[in-house]
């Protein structure tokens, strides 16, 4: 596998100034509809028929517009009632917009950095130089591919240490010019192979989250899709951790619990709903400081809408935090970090 | 991660404390030894030098100045903050169980105390306990330990014993990684030392936070120490994993720990290293514990297999 041959057209030294807005997102294919979307889907379709159908001389209008009424209510309804396990689903949905679509719509003048400097660049982490609205900023995250060829490049978005390393050196580079660093979290997991092992995998996180817990410039994460443990972790120890409403950040899989606790498979649903791993549980347990509502029917049914909600929220968090002393900065992530846990004290 | 905290299900295995006058058979060259004869060599085969896993009690008695223990937040227990069952089965109730098996405290015990007149502050993962699983209570219990380490600069040991993360505390217990690494970074920044001691096995999510962020690290023989489990590699990758793979050996050969150290000799080890620490001029901050920042610096000077 080749690291110089990257499949975005996002390439290092080629200052991008003005991306181009992205095309609509295709069409979903039949393949990548959950079952849960599909009457809403479906009766789409029935609609772009209809309006197919509609010329001078025949008018559905009205039908069209009950039809897009229908719609619009049969989402609402199905996405009111999401099982832990559909949220599962969502957050790995095949069409779900990866990092990098949201750093063309939210990022300028981006350059994409590589490299650990000790071993090899991991395209399963993008790191970059870039502008967000007013500050320079450092922008660091997850990449999973969009087809087979994309994800043997992309390693599924499961980084090896190489990955951490590379993340590691950036932070501390971008803290030493004092520019904030924004992380999109979207992975299943530290890549759990072989040479990831024999290179320190244990050991890349770790300093990963030790030098995030030192660093004085701002952070913030976005969990855009999969938080996944340690490897998710090594990219959230921030100031603030925003998670989208149809993204997931557990220790484990719903998989790998099931087939840990309860050794079947056909727990998932179960392993999903008891690991309290949505973004409405985890405001709860007080690691997500906030949700950002995704486009009606999920991120992956409106980009735009959602990035635009995405810039809101990073934006408004920036401009708290960048007004706060570079030591008040540190010493409030270590309290917010200090205080995440439930334990009984029986001597109080 | 949390693969080994599964035989926290069955605690049978692990309590070692067979009753005296049984012979123990040495899981690697079979030959029988007399129980008693294990304990006074520190549970090491005297024929093959195969460590056995040692009971948290002893380890302590093994490592620390007689007498010399303070131990701190016994009183810290674990709560169920996600409701957690499976099959019916309470995580409280395991939690429970577990304490009634092996005392409070849950999987961690931490103490001042010194080693060869030394002050440490110095904590232990309790592997009998739920395998060794960080929850919320070993996370607050490492943060407290490290905290202390760093109002009195005395400095801090953390002997790793843990299959990783309590999968029961689901994100709460990921979220001990960062609180315990963050601690632990300002030990680092202060220049108070931190010396990192694995023991078999150390895997998962406590690799992947403060076992691998000492100053020093050092393990014991033949210990399994890795981010990921040896099956869930082996699911991933579709083939066997060479011998010796993830143990003590294999990673100082690969650079990620500074010395393996037999049992008999680890307290001396500690001592002398602790020695070389308290040498160093804590308060002037210059010349002491390496540079300013947090990075991927090698560690210093190691030379592989040592003895003290």
């Amino acid at each position: 596998m080749s690291t110089e041959t990257l499949d975005t057209p996002i390439v290092a030294a080629t200052p991008v100034v003005a991306e181009p807005p992205p095309p609509r997102p295709e069409p979903l294919s039949d393949r990548m509809i959950l079952e849960f979307e599909r009457p809403v889907v479906e009766l789409e379709r029935k609609l772009d028929e209809l309006r197919a159908l509609s010329s001078e001389t025949v008018d559905f209008s009205n039908e069209i517009r009950r039809l897009e009424q229908k719609a619009r209510k049969l989402q609402k309804e199905v996405f009111a009632d999401l099982t832990p396990q559909q949220k599962v689903q969502l957050s790995r949905h095949p069409g779900r917009p990866y990092m990098l679509d949201y750093a063309r719509l939210l990022c300028e003048d981006w350059f994409e950095l590589h490299g650990d400097r000790s071993f090899r660049d991991d395209p399963a982490i993008v790191g970059a130089m870039a502008r967000f609205d007013e500050w320079e900023v450092l922008v660091l995250g997850h990449q999973k591919g969009r087809n087979t060829k994309e994800n043997l490049h992309r390693n599924f978005g499961m980084a090896r240490p190489e990955g951490y390393r590379k993340a590691t050196r950036l932070m501390r580079m971008a803290a030493r010019f004092g520019r904030p660093i924004l992380c999109f979290i979207d992975t299943p997991g530290a890549y759990p192979g072989l040479g990831a092992e024999e290179r320190g995998q244990a050991e890349a996180i770790a300093k990963a989250l030790q030098v995030m817990a030192s660093l004085d410039v701002p952070i913030i994460s976005v969990v855009i899709g999969e938080g996944g443990s340690g490897g998710a972790l090594a990219l959230g120890v921030a100031d603030r951790v925003l998670m989208l409403e149809y993204s997931i950040y557990s220790v484990i899989s719903p998989e790998g619990c099931a087939s840990i606790l309860w050794r079947a498979p056909s727990k998932v649903p179960e392993a999903a709903a008891q690991l309290k791993l949505t973004a409405q549980d985890l405001v709860g347990l007080k690691v997500c400081d906030e949700i950002i509502p995704e486009a009606p029917g999920g991120a992956h049914r409106d980009l735009a809408v959602t990035a635009a909600k995405v810039r809101m929220a990073i934006k408004r968090h920036l401009r708290e935090l960048s007004a706060l002393p570079p030591a008040e900065l540190v010493e409030r992530r270590y309290q917010k970090f200090r205080a995440i846990g439930a334990f009984i004290d029986t001597a109080t | 991660m949390a693969w080994w905290s599964r035989t926290g299900g069955l605690q049978t295995e692990s309590k070692k404390s067979v009753p005296k006058g049984i012979w123990a058979k040495c899981e690697r060259c079979s030959t029988t030894i007399y129980d008693g004869d294990l304990d006074t060599n520190l549970r090491v085969c005297k024929s093959c030098g195969h460590h056995f896993r040692m009971p948290t009690d002893g380890r302590i008695e093994m490592i620390i100045d007689p007498g010399v223990w303070q131990e701190h937040d016994t009183t810290l227990e674990s709560a169920d903050p996600l409701g957690f069952r499976v099959d019916g089965k309470r995580y409280s109730d395991s939690i429970k169980s577990a304490a009634k098996k092996v005392g409070p405290g849950d999987a961690y015990r931490a103490g001042t105390s010194a080693i060869g007149g030394i002050p440490v502050e110095v904590g232990f993962f309790v592997f009998e306990f739920m395998g060794g699983s960080m929850g919320s209570v070993v996370g607050e219990k490492i943060a407290r330990q490290f905290e202390r380490a760093l109002a009195s600069r005395r400095p801090a040991i953390v002997f790793s014993a843990s299959g990783g993360a309590r999968m029961q505390e689901g994100v709460l217990s990921l979220m001990q990684m960062a609180k315990t690494s963050a601690a632990r970074s300002r030990l680092r920044e202060a220049h108070v030392p931190y010396i990192s001691v694995l023991l078999h096995p150390t895997t998962g999510g406590v690799a992947a936070s403060i076992a691998m962020l000492g100053d020093i690290i050092i393990a014991e023989p033949d210990a399994l120490i890795g981010f990921a489990g040896p099956r869930v590699i082996e699911q991933t990758i579709r083939q066997q994993l060479p011998p010796g793979f993830q143990r003590s050996e294999f990673l100082l050969e690969h650079g990620m720990v500074d010395m393996v150290v037999p049992r008999g000799d680890l307290r001396a080890t500690l001592e002398r290293s602790l020695r070389w620490f308290a040498g160093a001029p804590g308060e002037s901050g210059h010349a002491a514990a390496g540079s300013n920042g947090v990075g991927t610096d090698p560690a210093p000077g190691a030379n592989g297999t040592g003895h003290a």
